[in-house]
């Protein structure tokens, strides 16, 4: 080989800058926990709002930085180049990655208060939140599935250590247990899926999927081995973004987490997953007749299955799990409808909608989770419905955002919850799937139920031993406020989204 | 006919039979384990301490670490395979990917520096950098304020 | 191509992961669950190389043989690190769930239920 003859590949520092901002950041941070251990956390709180803010400002700065695929080998054929490299520099990405900016951000600002009280402050959960929005930023930046694969690591191996993070309570050690042990089997699972892609198409790029249909006649075999290995990194993705049948380990580990780290995965690892698996399958449309059918039962029964438990529950961590999981199926269902598009004549649906959808999702299950969190005080933390009792009197600013978030959750107009869920349910009425629009909609109407329960547990009155509530502290009222203004401004960026994604 | 194809029979022949078999007894089978049931038979004796050797759960923290840096040096030594040949041509991928490399192993210097200051190395358990900060919060505040709110009858008397 | 057929490998590799699939859900001990994990992983690293080596890939024109050989043989470094980075988590979570329970089996993890 002659590999002295490599040159250096071009850097798009500009597109890249986001990214290292935020991996920067979080070393210093890291730095500063190591030079002054004994130090409060102010300052790593302060460095890494700096750092996270530095970082949007990058992306914003280069907005208009023009679509560019960069590292790697390209793929040509006799139409031109279909592309390839590692690293991918487009619209939807800097939306995602503004997105899990933000969820970053908002995590740092409100968790010093609640780490305090839980008796949790280590230095060290801001690097490591810090790093895992790096490793989504990743997923939603590349069309290399080894890429997307060491984002989804660099992810998921930061919230496993985040979710065993208290050290003397049991049930954070047992999710982070769980949460490792299937984490790490769907990885095999998506892992022997992209080696089985790379065997069919000779490149780890999804561009390959493209270019081995597009060939005169596929080789059958290889068409054969990429239909598998679809299959298995489609089972990684659904472990991912708790997809029913393989959504077990979410109420478990949503409910052990220290709660603010249940926020940020619950954010920030499905927006980062869908991100990616919408890149993966709009390369794998060739195979369509296969995973949208596939997709189709699986949104089905996400979302119901994923209503009906969370009724049945009492502790409202593990409403919320359940509560994101039919939040999974409602995406599914909008991208079904996207895939359905795909093939129609007049009708272009892009990714506008699950966009929405996941930056809505995000703004609201934070907040949700926010208000939870302000549940814990001195050491002691209470998530069962009873121990929301009395919130209204003793945080009452809180307890009215819970009112927010609930009905965004639920899809009460006119917060984003409810637009997402309206733009969902045309979508997919325009790709000709009114009964699944239906099925939507049913279940919407079957969730409001458990949200109310929420609503209603800090609407009443404490029976016996009300649960004391942390003094709500800057950052905390700082992100409800900020979650609850953007489910209502998010309506202003419909249109922005529609033409940047849109078609 | 592609003569591995018996093999590949037999493997989904087997997956299957493993399947069904797992999944019927899960299906199937009463679950009604207590620790009782599930403890070892020793001729009517209880068991006395576990059958297997336990390491001292310190050993565990060094090869984790070992690991590690370990691994580290796999990324090394495939770099290590190609840079002669390109400082030998003159390439400009010698410096670039020297500078890459750079950056790399200050990364991983960081994260040893931080095993040496959380004394993961040492011999003594340490679990965090600085155990009086899980202790000395906010509570002296809190205390404070919640003194004032629930006893003013003192401050009557 | 001499001796062992690509195929060969590709099944060896495919049984791999079976045991390592079936060895997750059945093993009760957490440290042998995480090995069948790792059987997983490294089922994949031995597809990537073996297709890598001997497969003569149909997308051949479109781009170069060297870079389809170096992405697959790249792809194993970058999985081994993402091993050895799960060991290392892995392990830690498990001495600190040993600290907290003196037990590490499976099914005595049931604190968490609905």
């Amino acid at each position: 080989m002659n590999s002295a003859l490599a040159q250096p590949a071009p850097i798009p520092w500009e597109a890249l800058l986001p990214l290292i901002a935020v991996a920067t950041t979080g070393v210093v941070a890291m730095l500063i926990e190591m030079i002054w251990p004994r130090r409060s956390n102010d300052v790593i709180v302060w460095v890494c709002i700096v750092g996270l803010a530095a970082a949007a400002g990058c992306v914003v700065y280069h907005w208009n930085l023009p679509a560019l695929e960069s590292f790697g080998p390209r793929f040509d054929n006799a139409q031109g180049s279909v592309g390839g490299g590692l690293f991918l520099h487009d619209r939807f990405g800097q939306i995602i990655q503004l997105t899990l900016i933000a969820t970053a951000f908002l995590t740092v600002i409100f968790s010093e208060g609640y780490l305090r009280e839980k008796r949790l402050a280590f230095g060290e959960f801001y690097p490591l939140v810090m790093w895992a929005a790096m490793g989504g930023m990743i997923m939603a930046t590349s069309r290399d599935l080894l890429i997307v694969f060491l984002g989804l690591e660099t992810l998921s191996i930061a919230l496993y250590v985040l979710a065993g993070l208290s050290q003397k309570d049991k049930r954070s050690q047992e999710s982070a247990l769980k949460y490792f042990l299937l984490g790490a089997f769907a990885s095999g699972f998506m892992l022997y899926g992209i080696s089985l892609i790379y065997g069919a198409t000779g490149t780890t790029n999804v561009a390959g999927i493209p270019a081995l249909f597009s060939l005169e006649l596929p080789d059958p075999t290889a068409v054969n081995v990429a239909y598998a290995g679809m299959g298995l990194i489609l089972v990684g993705f659904a472990f991912k973004v708790a997809l029913v049948p393989f959504h077990m380990w979410t109420p478990d580990v949503y409910q052990g987490a220290p709660t603010v780290v249940t926020g940020f995965m619950a954010a920030a690892s499905k927006v980062a997953a869908f991100a990616a698996l919408i890149r993966f399958l709009d390369a794998s449309m060739a195979m369509k007749d296969v995973w949208i059918p596939i997709l189709t039962v699986l949104a089905v029964i996400t979302m119901t299955v994923g209503n009906l438990i969370a009724l049945a529950q009492k502790d409202a961590k593990r409403i919320l799990g359940y509560s994101s999981i039919a939040q999974a199926g409602y995406i599914l269902v909008a991208i079904v409808a996207w895939a359905k598009a795909k093939g129609m004549p007049n009708l272009t649906i892009g990714y506008e909608t699950v966009a929405f959808y996941l930056i809505a999702y995000t703004v609201m299950t934070l907040g949700a989770f926010a208000v939870l969190s302000s549940a814990a005080s001195k050491g002691k933390e209470g998530t069962l419905l009873e121990d929301l009792y009395g919130m209204w009197r003793r945080a009452p600013f809180p307890a009215a955002m819970m009112i927010v978030f609930m009905a965004s959750l639920a899809g009460v107009p006119p917060t984003g919850g409810f637009f997402g869920k309206l733009f969902i349910f045309f979508d997919a009425v325009n790709a000709n799937l009114v009964w699944l629009a239906l099925i939507l909609a049913v279940n919407s109407v079957i969730s409001v139920a458990y949200y109310l329960k929420i609503v209603q547990a800090t609407l009443r009155d404490p029976e016996v031993h009300p649960t004391k509530f942390a003094p709500v502290n800057v950052g905390l009222f700082a992100t409800c406020f900020l979650c609850a203004i953007g489910l209502f401004a998010i309506v202003l960026f419909i249109d922005p989204l529609k033409s940047w994604l849109g078609g | 006919m592609n003569p591995y194809l018996p093999i590949i029979i037999l493997i989904a022949i087997a997956a299957v039979i493993s399947t069904v078999m797992v999944v019927g007894s899960w299906l199937l089978g009463p679950k009604k384990t207590t620790p009782y049931k599930s403890a070892p038979f020793e001729c009517g004796v209880t068991p006395l301490g576990s059958a297997r050797e336990r390491f001292p759960i310190k050993f565990y923290l060094t090869a984790m670490l070992f690991i590690l840096f370990d691994i580290e040096v796999v990324f090394l030594w495939s770099w290590m395979a190609v840079f002669k040949d390109w400082v030998d041509a003159g390439s400009p991928m010698a410096a670039y990917s020297f500078w890459a490399v750079m950056v790399y192993m200050f990364l991983w210097f960081l994260g040893d520096l931080y095993v040496i200051r959380s004394g993961a190395l040492g011999w003594e358990e340490s679990t965090t950098l600085n155990p009086e900060k899980l202790k000395n919060t906010t509570e002296f505040e809190d205390e404070t304020v919640v003194m004032v709110e629930s006893q003013p009858a003192k401050v009557g008397i | 191509m001499e001796g062992i057929p690509l195929m060969g490998f590709l099944a060896l590799g495919a049984v791999m992961f079976l045991i390592g699939a079936v060895g997750v859900v059945m093993k009760r001990n957490p440290i042998v669950i995480f090995m069948c994990i790792e059987l997983m992983l490294n089922a994949a690293n031995l597809t990537f190389l073996s297709f890598a080596r001997y497969h003569e890939f149909p997308l051949i024109g479109m781009i170069s043989k060297d870079a389809t050989v170096m992405n697959g043989q790249m792809a194993v470094v970058f999985v081994m690190a993402v091993a050895a980075a799960e060991v290392a988590i892995g392990l830690g979570i498990i001495m600190a769930i040993f600290r907290t329970k003196e037990t590490i089996d499976i099914d005595e993890m049931n604190i968490l239920r609905g």
